[in-house]
């Protein structure tokens, strides 16, 4: 019942505080664009529209969904307990475990409201463009899901910093900085790596576990329809393939959890 | 049962310690005020009772239970010192939030808006309100769901002198219903009536703990007798009643609490010359100063 209580009130805030609006315009503006932006080269490479749409929306999301997890996420405890809202919030009888978690379901909410909004005016511009004959609806799911899961990965990672130091204006500094090192500078290292390593060792064994065990790699990869497009978007995104999917799919479920179990045992260790 | 014990609680933070041996009871429907100026080790010693910060040493039970434990904080309404809230939200909606928790109705969150004078501006941002707004939200929000133990931490800074008549006024009704009620104050003169028995901290140390009249007792501290006069009588009566001269008309004399009918007696006989007599009893603060000197001495 308590959980329910703190996601009903965490909703409340973010919609006052515009971050639902925030992330549905957000989300709304770029898949539009990309969808009918994308449509323009498909007659010569003969692909499915969608599948188009889903490579772009996909290489937009991997910067997108983990920058509003950790923007939804880095106030969580730090603001409280500057605000001094905490010390009370932790004398009524319920667990840290279900504040957290009452907290985590209201963003996940917003973000999945956002996502859905965005991946949703992409499937009607591509029905109106195109008519509903050959597409397939499937990946579009599987993006949604994906997302969904990506975007938890970062808001436990968002509760860990919130808990681990006292004061936002660090917190949001910290969370800037995971997210440029998720987003681009691990790709840009492991690219450095295969470079020096010209095929030996590191690119045959380590370079696919490293590759997946980033989530936002693992979402790239997931979501890249075949090679031939994917070449397109991302040329480290066609090297990774070996893992399979099942390693990007165990990275996108593991990491939400992990992220949520480690902010949970340094929410637990606040003191307010 | 024993609403609130405490036994032999220290606290240390490193090698600074904020509370020392302290030992209290308070049982259902007492009121307990715990005075002590600022570091005396009040609010560490309320934070320890909600669970809030490790006990170094010592123990502490809520209606039995451990602090912290979900049946102890069940029991205790809590009104922080500076308390906050979202600014965000309306005064209802935050209540209504904090009744959820207590698993009380919204009626009773209503109710309670009502009672502490906030209805009126009960669907407003709580970022518009006043300080003294603020802590009327806090003081319901520790009301609901009917507390064994209500723990008020400077409950009446930023009251306007009538909120705090109204304020005593809840924690009466409150102690009347059978909670036990702990608070902490500055203002020291609105609690003489209006509490059961006064604890005093300094220093990590309670340094007394009983009625204001039993502590007056103990304390031994004089009476303050007032005698206003003439301006032409005023030396002589002060050199015949032993008493001190401090402005044009006024003599101010000191005895104990068991001289001051033989005082009176001496002063009404002097007949017309005597225009009006103050007896005036040691205050709380005269008290408050006295124990937290003799502490410190200890």
């Amino acid at each position: 019942m308590s959980i329910f209580a703190i996601t009903r009130l965490e909703l409340l805030i973010a919609r006052r505080n515009m971050w639902v609006a925030t992330s549905v315009i957000l989300m709304a503006l770029f898949t539009v664009v990309l969808t009918l932006a994308g449509g323009a080269p498909t007659g010569t490479l003969g692909v499915d529209p969608l599948t188009v749409a889903i490579t772009s929306i996909t290489t937009l999301s991997v910067y997108l969904i983990p920058l509003i997890g950790l923007l939804l996420s880095f106030d969580a405890i730090a603001g409280e307990a500057e605000r001094g809202t905490l010390a009370l919030n932790l004398t009524y009888p319920m667990s840290r475990g279900e504040i957290l978690i009452g907290k985590f379901l209201a963003h996940l909410s917003v973000l999945g409201v956002a996502i859905a909004v965005g991946l949703g005016l992409t499937a009607v511009l591509t029905i109106w463009q195109y008519g509903m004959t050959d597409l397939s609806f499937q990946p579009l799911l599987k993006l949604f899901a994906t997302s969904l899961a990506l975007g938890a990965a970062f808001l436990g990672i968002g509760y860990l910093v919130s808990s681990l130091v006292r004061q936002t204006g660090v917190a949001s500094g910290i969370v800037i900085i995971i997210w440029l090192i998720c987003v681009v500078l691990y790709d840009l290292g492991l690219l450095g790596a295969l470079v020096a390593d010209d095929g030996g060792t590191f690119t045959k064994d380590i370079f696919p576990w490293l590759l997946v065990a980033n989530p936002a790699d693992a979402f790239r990869l997931i979501n890249m329809p075949d090679l031939s497009v994917s070449e397109l978007a991302s040329g480290v995104g066609a090297a990774g393939g070996a893992s399979g999917t099942m390693g990007q799919l165990t990275s996108l479920l593991l990491w939400p959890i992990i992220a949520l179990f480690l902010a949970w045992t340094a929410f637990r260790r606040v003191e307010p | 049962m024993t609403t609130l014990l405490i036994e032999n609680v220290s606290k240390q933070y490193g090698k600074l310690e904020t509370v020392r041996n302290v030992s209290l009871k308070i049982e259902a429907g007492e009121r307990v005020a715990l005075l002590g100026h600022n570091g005396a080790g009040k609010t560490t010693l309320m934070r320890m009772i909600l669970g809030l910060t490790p006990i170094t040493s010592g123990t502490i039970s809520v209606l039995g239970a451990a602090p912290g434990s979900r049946a102890s904080r069940t029991a205790i309404g809590f009104l922080p010192e500076s308390v906050a809230f979202h600014g965000a939200l309306t005064g209802r909606e935050q209540l209504r939030h904090f009744a959820r928790l207590k698993s009380a109705t919204m009626q009773r969150a209503d109710d309670l808006l009502d009672r502490v004078g906030l209805s009126d501006a009960a669907d407003r941002k709580i970022r518009t309100y006043s300080k003294g707004m603020r802590q009327r939200i806090g003081l319901a929000q520790a009301l609901l769901g009917h507390p064994k133990l209500a723990l008020l931490d400077e409950p009446t800074s930023g009251l306007d002198p009538i909120s705090r008549h109204e304020f005593y006024d809840i924690v009466e009704e409150l102690s009347a219903g059978g909670t036990a009620v702990l608070l902490s104050s500055h203002a020291l003169t609105e609690l003489e009536t209006r509490t059961d028995r006064i604890a005093i901290m300094s220093k990590g140390k309670l340094l007394a703990d009983d009625s204001l009249a039993t502590l007056r007792q103990s304390a031994r501290l004089p009476i303050q007798v007032h005698v206003t006069t003439s301006e032409a009588d005023a030396d002589r009566i002060a050199t015949e009643l032993g008493g001190e001269r401090v402005n044009g008309r006024s003599i101010t004399l000191t005895c104990q609490q068991d001289g001051k009918i033989a005082m009176l007696g001496q002063i009404t006989s002097m007949g017309a010359v005597i225009k009006d007599v103050d007896v005036i009893p040691a205050s709380l603060e005269d008290l408050y100063r006295y124990y937290s000197i003799a502490g410190e001495g200890a």
